[in-house]
């Protein structure tokens, strides 16, 4: 077991959680991410190996799927976000890897990003503010590529009205966090 | 006295009084009032002087559309000029200034200039202050502007913040009056996801001025019940105090909400205002009508205002400017004015219709038919008006208000954002919406022509249920009230003929004169006519302006005012501040900023920080006692090559290229060649550009078959990427590639210097032999450190040291820093930043972004020999063009100064040795410089033509934009261990 001490990716020990109002703003740092792509000719063994590693079918695009272990969220064409527990799945690529093997390319994520999580009653007002997705009628699992003060995003409905993720590239984490502050004052 | 002028009724809460400020001196309103109905209640008719003549001027409406009553509004930081009265809602504390005038509102200095409006005509700047020309901008401009000019600016830095937001809708209805309401509730009954948005703080438009029965309501009452049955709706979203500014591409509307500035300041953390982009499917403009006025001389007096503003006041704020008023119309709207007002008690002192049959007869006022006003008398207000009997006798009628009806024209602005062109109506001699309208947009009520109340409900939503019916959604038309269903009755009259100004354009002090003065000069199309004379400029786009000016020009050259056509509208429909377009994107923020892996501990250092791209990187580290940078950077650089630094390099593009193709992939990407690079080893790579000059450079590793790690620059990580992607998805769609970045995932530092493997050695874990044998130069591989930490070593050199670049998961990358540089200690390890490694590869003569600079080719880099033809890959082709390869192309040599205590800067020109500096003899330029530490002096990168072949040559390095010169010799760009031995010690 190495001895390095991981930070946030706003640069503490532990990750941050704001409140402003009715709405929550929480960093989320325990969730490992690979990407996986199908090799061109596979997709039908890829279907299969997916299958049986995430334990739910592939989410189409415009969509993420949860499952008990697995998170999947389309990305792009042919491409998916995997998230799993950090606790559990830290080397997350080689653990996908193993199961898809030649059918697909995986790369870890994990650190490339910085996810806050959006909870409260109003999130909708506060995404509205943020960025041109149709938020208010995003419904559970709809997830999308965005752009959230010039910061490329991807923005994942987890509860309908109540709770979106965005993840932003992790070097803007700081930006990022006072976007979100911002709009949740003011609409606090 | 206060509220002299205040009547029975209204719209306002009397039961709570607020004060505010005008020009100083304290006043009383209630809420519901704007700045312009407290002050009319108060006696005030007298707001603003005129932008040129300074002419004493009061409100002309009681709207957005006014062009007279321009305020300051607020103080400090807040203040804000250019306000419209009219618009402006009173909250207490309120305070105002008139602008536009030295020494006081009713004693401008600077109304002399009405005296001398003979010299100050359209085209007076042009035509006179042309000479000397020297004179225009010391003196001329700074006069003029003094002069005429609207309000002013506190330079202060604006204490608000600004939001931005987008919404979507199925339809977006655009004014809330009648036609408005009725198209609301038409869509929103039907379930449509719906949006109202009006400029006015209160909905209901019209409605709420007028005093006929809607149905067995007053007006206003059953505009309040539609708000409330709408606000009751969760599928309807009510937005007012927004105004919808311009209808864009594909059904996009941009709208701004006025979020506090009904307060006297934002509640904290709340905007001031929101820019929201609206994306609809469908959308109904119904934007109502404004009124236009009649010109005649003296037309602009204080208390003469449009007759539909007159009964706005009277109806809606209970304010009169006047309580002896006078009607001058061509049509029977103004008629309505007189009978409110006659109902309010008012004295009616006369209606003036131009018409002289069709106006209409009535036994509860005067009417004068078929005169013309022809002059109002009164130094800052009006006192009577000289009336022009149909027999041609002239009578004064005294007044203290004058009400003036010329029609009404729709307010098509919206509709011809997309360029559309409004056609004519002759009925009601308006233009009104043309064929060619915003995608998805109808246009109802009076803003479609049909200026009834009847009318409007009527259209509001049969237009609501046909746009729903294209949506696939069903809708049956609201159920509408009976309401007034009266004809439009009007013979058009834009303008009294006569001597003296007879104005126009009120914002822009541009009278029927100047009109035809920009005439007779040859101005014929209404473009030139408006730049010419400034006709509908400024904060109100001539709204009341534009119709006169353009039938004074069909008058001129007999046309007819559709021949004439309009000036364009352009978005916005109102002033919206550039806060508001700004957002959130203002001061530190304007631009979001990446941090690197080091950041914290960099800052913890008093690192000097620099921006690259959006990065911030570390410039350099100052130690205690070092007051210059130079200091602290030769102090790095010396230290690295002695024995070992460490930098953070991150923020290299790292982008992870997989799949059975990869190899093929990267041998098209790359000039050289890269098919058979060995698994566990690095390679430098050089892409070129479609036209064969280089693009980027970096190294890739390969670190599986189908899996390979390429860096690129900085500066270009994005452009790569992208470029890759083109390649893979557009060129080659065959090719099994996947790409994705992971320039974020990786925390990679640089350790470079001759003890850099031995302090390597003290974090890599000891299953990983990387002595030089086993892990030798361009050697890569994935190993663990730390006790079992996943991580990737690349044995690549930037510094033309011993080097390495090591690379962990981000999370642990502050970690890794501060255990390298703890077990660093016993090699006096240092931490370095950008300007030192900018040293050391200009020590070592490496290309970047300065000779990488997309005017440079493989060749004039010294790479021509690594473009391989014994493949294909981009830019290969073209970079074989003749002009590319000619004999005395620039190569990329070094330089040093013949007197080692001289220096140069970069961007000197190479100028040979007695020949006149000038661009024929230029010889090629410098492109990098630094001080090296290690030489001693000065050194320099350049591209010089045949350089390769000119080593001892003695140049001049030009500069003469500093007006300097220092002699240099071509040496090789190699300064530092020409044969490589330290990077492969």
């Amino acid at each position: 077991m190495h001895d390095l001490a991981a930070l946030t990716p706003l640069g503490a020990a532990a990750p941050r959680t704001d409140r402003v109002g009715a709405i929550s703003v929480t960093e989320v740092t325990d969730r490992a991410i690979a990407s996986v792509s199908t090799r061109n000719g596979k997709a039908k063994p890829f279907a299969t190996a997916a299958k049986a590693l995430f334990g739910i079918d592939l989410p189409a695009p415009g969509q993420s799927a949860a499952g008990p272990v697995w998170t999947l969220i389309w990305t792009g064409p042919d491409q998916w976000f995997a998230e799993a527990p950090f606790a559990t799945h830290e080397d997350i690529a080689a653990i996908a890897k193993d199961a898809l093997g030649d059918t697909a390319s995986v790369t870890e994520q994990t650190d490339g990003w910085v996810r806050f999580d959006i909870e409260g009653p109003t999130a909708v007002d506060m995404m509205e503010r943020l960025c041109p997705l149709p938020a208010r009628r995003m419904k559970t699992g709809a997830a999308s590529r965005s752009i959230i003060e010039h910061m490329g995003s991807l923005v994942i409905c987890r509860a309908e009205g109540r709770h979106f993720s965005v993840i932003a590239p992790r070097s803007f984490a700081g930006s990022m966090h006072h976007a979100l502050m911002a709009s949740a004052r003011s609409i606090a | 006295m206060s509220q002299t002028n205040r009547i029975d009724g209204g719209l306002i809460d009397r039961a709570r009084t607020l004060n505010f400020r005008f020009d100083g001196k304290t006043f009383q309103g209630h809420p519901g009032d704007t700045l312009a109905s407290a002050l009319l209640a108060n006696g005030v008719r007298l707001m603003g002087r005129s932008f040129k003549y300074h002419r004493p001027r009061g409100p002309l409406t009681a709207g957005s559309e006014e062009p007279n009553a321009l305020v300051e509004l607020r103080t400090g930081a807040r203040q804000e000029p250019n306000v419209r009265a009219t618009v402006a809602e009173l909250f207490d504390g309120l305070d105002a200034r008139s602008q536009n005038h030295v020494g006081s509102l009713s004693r401008d200095w600077l109304a002399v200039n009405d005296l001398l409006s003979p010299f100050f005509a359209a085209g007076f700047y042009y035509k006179t202050f042309m000479w000397p020309k020297a004179f225009w901008e010391k003196l001329y401009e700074p006069m003029i502007r003094r002069a005429a000019g609207l309000g002013s600016l506190t330079k202060e830095t604006d204490p608000d913040s600004y939001d931005k937001g987008f919404l979507h809708c199925d339809l977006l209805v655009i004014g809330a009056g009648p036609a408005g309401l009725s198209a609301a509730l038409t869509a929103g009954r039907a379930g449509a996801d719906v949006i109202l948005a009006d400029e006015d703080f209160v909905m209901g438009g019209r409605l709420n001025a007028e005093t006929f029965a809607v149905g067995d309501m007053a007006p206003g009452d059953w505009a309040a019940q539609a708000v409330a049955e709408l606000t009751s709706l969760p599928n309807v979203r009510l937005m007012p105090r927004t105004t919808v500014l311009g209808a864009f591409d594909h059904g996009i509307y941009g709208a701004l909400e006025r979020v506090s500035d009904h307060l006297a300041e934002p509640a904290p953390g709340k905007p001031r205002q929101t820019l929201w982009r609206i994306y609809t499917k469908r959308s109904i403009l119904t934007a109502g009508a404004i009124e236009r006025p009649i010109a005649f001389r003296n037309n602009d007096r204080p208390g003469i205002m449009l007759a539909s503003a007159l009964r706005s006041y009277a109806n809606r704020w209970a304010a009169v400017p006047g309580k002896d008023v006078a009607i001058f119309t061509n049509n029977d709207d103004g008629h309505r004015t007189a009978a409110d007002l006659l109902s309010k008690g008012v004295r009616v002192a006369a209606v003036i219709d131009s018409r002289l049959s069709e106006a209409p007869r009535t036994n509860r006022y005067e009417v004068v038919a078929g005169a013309q006003v022809v002059d109002s008398n009164g130094r800052l207000g009006v006192h009577s008006i000289t009336v022009k009997l149909p027999g041609g006798d002239t009578r004064v009628i005294p007044c203290d208000a004058l009400g003036v009806s010329g029609g009404w024209n729709p307010n098509v602005h919206l509709t011809c954002h997309q360029r559309g062109l409004p056609v004519w109506n002759e009925d009601i001699a308006a233009f009104v919406p043309g064929a060619s309208l915003p995608q998805g947009m109808t246009v109802a009520g009076a803003a479609n022509g049909a200026f009834s109340t009847a009318g409007a409900l009527a259209s509001g939503a049969g237009a609501a249920a046909a746009a729903l019916g294209d949506l696939g959604i069903k809708a049956k038309p609201a159920d509408l009230p009976q309401a007034e269903d009266d004809p439009i009755r009007i013979t058009p009259l834009y303008h009294v003929p006569g001597k003296g100004r007879a104005w126009l354009d009120q914002q822009n002090d541009v009278t029927v004169k100047d009109v035809k003065l920009a005439h007779q000069e040859g101005y014929r199309s209404v473009e030139h006519l408006k730049r010419y004379t400034t006709l509908g400029m400024a904060t109100d786009q001539g709204k009341t302006a534009n119709i006169g000016g353009m039938a004074v020009m069909a008058e001129m050259t007999g046309k007819s005012i559709p021949e004439t056509g309009t000036t364009i509208f352009r978005p916005p429909y109102t002033p919206v501040p550039i806060g508001a377009f700004a957002g959130r994107s203002a001061g530190k923020d304007f631009r979001p900023v990446r941090q690197t892996p080091s950041h914290s501990w960099a800052a913890e250092q008093g690192a000097v920080f620099v921006e690259v791209g959006m990065w911030l990187r570390a410039q350099w580290f100052p130690k205690k006692g070092e007051t210059h940078w130079r200091q602290s950077v030769d102090r790095e650089v010396l230290a690295t090559r002695k024995s070992v630094g460490i930098c953070d390099v991150t923020t290299l593009g790292k982008i992870d290229v997989q799949g059975t193709d990869a190899a093929e992939f990267l041998n098209k990407i790359y000039a050289n060649a890269f098919a058979k690079l060995a698994v566990g080893k690095v390679r430098y790579g050089l892409m070129l550009r479609e036209d064969g000059m280089a693009m980027d450079d970096g190294t890739t590793a390969r670190l599986a078959e189908d899996h390979f790690v390429m860096t690129t620059t900085t500066a270009n990580a994005v452009g790569v990427y992208r470029h890759m992607e083109f390649c893979r998805q557009c060129l080659w769609p065959d090719m099994d590639v996947q790409i994705i970045s992971t320039t974020e995932a990786w925390a990679q530092y640089s350790v470079a210097g001759p003890n850099a493997r031995k302090l390597l050695q003290k974090i890599v874990d000891p299953a990983f032999d990387i002595s030089n044998e086993a892990f030798p130069y361009m050697g890569c591989g994935e190993i663990t450190v730390c006790g079992g930490l996943r991580a990737r070593l690349f044995r690549i050199s930037f510094s033309g040291e011993l080097a390495y670049e090591i690379a962990v998961p981000t999370r642990y990358g502050d970690a890794l820093v501060r255990r390298m540089v703890e077990v660093g200690q016993e090699f006096d390890a240092i931490v370095y930043g950008t300007e030192a490694l900018g040293v050391m590869r200009i020590e070592k003569g490496h290309a970047a972004g300065n000779e990488l600079n997309g005017t440079t080719s493989a060749l004039n880099l010294g790479m021509g020999g690594m473009v391989s033809k014994k493949k294909d890959s981009i830019g290969s082709t073209l970079s074989e063009r003749e002009g590319m390869n000619r004999e005395d192309a620039l190569a990329l040599v070094g330089f040093r100064p013949v007197n080692p205590s001289e220096s140069f800067a970069a961007g000197c020109h190479f100028i040979a040795k007695g020949a006149e500096a000038n661009a024929k003899n230029d010889q090629g330029y410098m492109t990098s410089v630094c001080f090296s530490p290690n030489l001693g002096y000065t050194i320099g990168l350049g591209f010089l033509k045949n350089g390769a072949a000119r080593k001892g040559e003695v140049l001049r390095a030009v500069n003469p934009v500093q007006n300097a010169e220092t002699l240099v010799e071509v040496v090789s760009a190699h300064f530092i261990d020409p044969e490589g031995e330290r990077l492969r010690a």
